[in-house]
């Protein structure tokens, strides 16, 4: 993957970029002719801009509906949508979708052009001159991690995870205010689509888009939504909240049941290990003087002293009870490191882990390998409960650098 | 009612003993009526051939497109294409005589109405085949109709399109044999020249080959530039 020449590909353009826009859906209505019920009943939620909006429910519930009144493939019945103020059904269509990058729910890619043309679509009906055009593409494939000999080929020639990382270059193509995402990661194996999301929460780190995103995945909206509004069937929206508001505090038995009875574990993956306050690390290096190395093992958790190098980095373990009978640190005969965790997993995987290891303290290392903290099981578990002690803060997301 | 070989021999030229024993194909008196008779009527086949899909074409592809955006007249084309497809050729070219005389005129009207059906169905297939989410793609990202049109759906026809075209000019080349009766034209010529004087043989054989081979060619032409215009398909798959 290449996150770092991505990353500097985007920021070179960052000044050119459009700012985001904020959508307002205001008592939208929809009923197409001939149905029975409305496929969309009085909606309003605003998505200020920048954020991410996942719209989640069953089958049928009005989501891609929700999204074609947006850039008017279909007209509204009632009520408004605004885009930065001004409704939607005051811009000509064919503008209005221009401006707005579209995702569909079936990627739709054009089997006769080159993932390049795919891309270009949007340009080329703006009239991009051609270098442009070229620039905009190469530097697309490389912000969805796809290899520039992709330009080249056809759809057909490309697997289902790599068109749909084409489909959202072409959605992106023209630098959208607005991204409306229509199951874009619907058709993909678990594991790919892991991946996708990830890659697409790195990116929107970057480029801060306002995107409607739609799933009917709760895990995939808790994952990706900065706001989620959860739908049911008839068109109703029954909430619209952040997922830890979502998590902790369900509407109304719909949406409970429809978050699921794990979603105390589910909460847990809304933070990671770096948002709890860890233990220090009782610490020390080969040859250091044990007496005070000891109290600080007693004073720890942990029980335990982990012996690092210069840099900080664990290289074994020696327990509180040798350590007593040592004057200094000692250099050999340590015990392995075992087990540890990256800062940055979730909660839910923290406690899987801590719960493999017999419930002992869990050793978090940070990004560069070093020992960082150290975590317990109490603290992970008390992190499930809804008005437990650490309160739930979301940590403003893509920016676990700043809460750590 | 045997043919005296001999009496009733075209008389071109100097006869070989091929002809004179009316030999099943003569080499030396096809190749010597290369350049006056079978050169040239390749020749007029293929103008009458290509005027008759050319203006066919024209015809479908405009029914087509209106069919594409309303069903209801496309029921309408399909009946009137079906109707003119239905009638015997003969009869048709007997029918237009008074109109328009034994002229090339009679012969591309009723040539022209034996590609439309064929043309008009495919074409209307081809169209409807294209697929919705591409569709929706394209209108979402901002293409016009007719943008739509020229950039998707016609390109994305383009198989059908030519399998139409495949079709009618099969079809027509075969045609234009019996075009011959009003439109002294083409290879029907010599076939009907053969038909109604003689029993030589020669210029019945070298005149049907030849139409055969026509069709083959042009057959082939229009397989070959369906490879030239559709470079996704010929693409191997990921
Ligand atoms: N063009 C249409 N004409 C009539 N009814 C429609 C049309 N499109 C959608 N509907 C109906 O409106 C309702 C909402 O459909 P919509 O496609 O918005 O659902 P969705 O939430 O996107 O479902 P899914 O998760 O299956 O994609 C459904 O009952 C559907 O049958
Ligand atoms: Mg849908």
């Amino acid at each position: 993957m290449s996150a770092d020449r991505s990353t500097a590909a985007v920021a070179a353009r960052r000044d050119e970029r459009t700012p985001a826009a904020t959508l307002e859906f205001d008592g939208v209505s929809k009923r197409y002719p001939g149905a029975s019920g409305p496929a969309l009943d009085n909606v309003s939620f605003t998505v200020p801009a920048g954020e991410v909006c996942v719209l989640v429910g069953p089958s049928g519930c009005g989501k891609t509906t929700a999204m074609r009144l947006v850039n008017r493939m279909i007209d509204l019945s009632d009520g408004d949508i605004r885009l930065d103020g001004d409704s939607v059904i005051s811009r000509d269509p064919t503008t209005l979708r221009r401006e707005i990058g579209y995702v569909i729910q079936q990627i739709g890619l054009f089997p006769h052009f080159t993932i390049a043309d795919n891309i270009a679509t949007v340009p080329k009906l703006l009239g991009w001159d051609k270098k442009r055009i070229q620039a905009r593409v190469a530097e697309l494939l490389e912000v969805v991690s796809l290899p520039p000999e992709m330009a080249k080929r056809y759809p057909r020639q490309l697997s289902g995870g790599q068109q749909q990382r084409v489909g959202v270059a072409r959605a992106l193509a023209a630098d959208p205010p607005l991204m409306l995402m229509d199951e874009p990661f619907g058709a993909i194996d678990p594991i790919t689509r892991d991946r996708l999301q990830d890659e697409f929460l790195r990116l929107q780190r970057e480029i801060r888009k306002t995107i409607v995103f739609v799933t009917h995945d709760i895990d995939e909206a808790i994952k990706m939504g900065d706001k989620i509004a959860i739908m049911r069937e008839g068109g109703h929206l029954v909430q619209f909240d952040s997922p830890a508001e979502i998590l902790t505090r369900p509407a109304d038995e719909f949406v409970a049941r429809f978050v699921g009875i794990d979603r105390a574990l589910k909460r847990l993956t809304l933070r990671r290990l770096h948002d709890l306050e860890m233990a220090p690390v009782p610490a020390a290096q080969v040859g250091d003087d044990a007496g005070p190395v000891y109290e600080r093992v007693a004073a720890s958790p942990l029980d335990e002293l982990i012996v690092v190098d210069g840099e900080g980095k664990p290289l074994g373990r020696v327990g509180a009870d040798r350590l007593q009978a040592e004057s200094r640190v000692p250099d050999s005969r340590l015990d392995p490191v075992g087990v540890t965790a990256p800062e940055t997993w979730t909660l839910r995987d923290g406690l899987a882990m801590v719960m493999t290891d017999g419930n002992r303290p869990l050793l978090v290392l940070d990004e560069a390998g070093r020992a960082a903290g150290v975590v317990t099981v109490e603290q992970l578990s008390g992190a499930l409960r809804p008005n437990g002690s650490p309160a739930p803060t979301v940590p403003e997301r893509g920016d676990p650098e700043v809460s750590a | 009612m045997l043919a005296v070989p001999g009496a009733v021999l075209p008389n071109f030229g100097q006869t070989s003993s091929c002809v004179r024993n009316n030999g099943l194909f003569c080499w030396s008196w096809f190749s010597q009526h290369w350049s006056d008779t079978f050169g040239p009527a390749i020749g007029q086949h293929l103008v009458l051939t290509v005027i008759a899909v050319a203006i066919g074409f024209v015809i479908a592809m405009a029914a087509s497109l209106v069919a594409y955006r309303l069903p209801w007249a496309g029921a309408g084309f399909n009946v009137v294409f079906t109707l003119v497809f239905t009638i015997p050729s003969i009869a048709l070219f007997e029918l237009l005589v008074p109109a328009t005389g034994l002229t090339r005129t009679t012969a591309e009207i009723a040539l022209t109405s034996y590609t439309l059906l064929v043309m008009f169905a495919n074409f209307v297939t081809g169209l409807r085949g294209v697929s919705a989410d591409v569709l929706e793609a394209a209108e979402g990202m901002g293409l016009t109709r007719g943008q739509r049109l020229r950039r998707v759906e016609l390109p994305l026809a383009i198989p059908a399109i030519v399998a139409g075209i495949r079709v009618a000019t099969v079809t027509v080349i075969g045609l234009v044999v019996v075009a011959a009766y009003v439109d002294n034209e083409g290879l029907g010529v010599p076939i009907l020249q053969a038909i109604q004087n003689s029993s030589f043989k020669t210029e019945l054989i070298a005149a049907a080959v030849l139409a055969v081979l026509l069709a083959w060619a042009v057959d082939a032409l229009l397989v070959g530039s369906q490879w030239l215009l559709t470079p996704w398909l010929r693409s191997r798959r990921a």
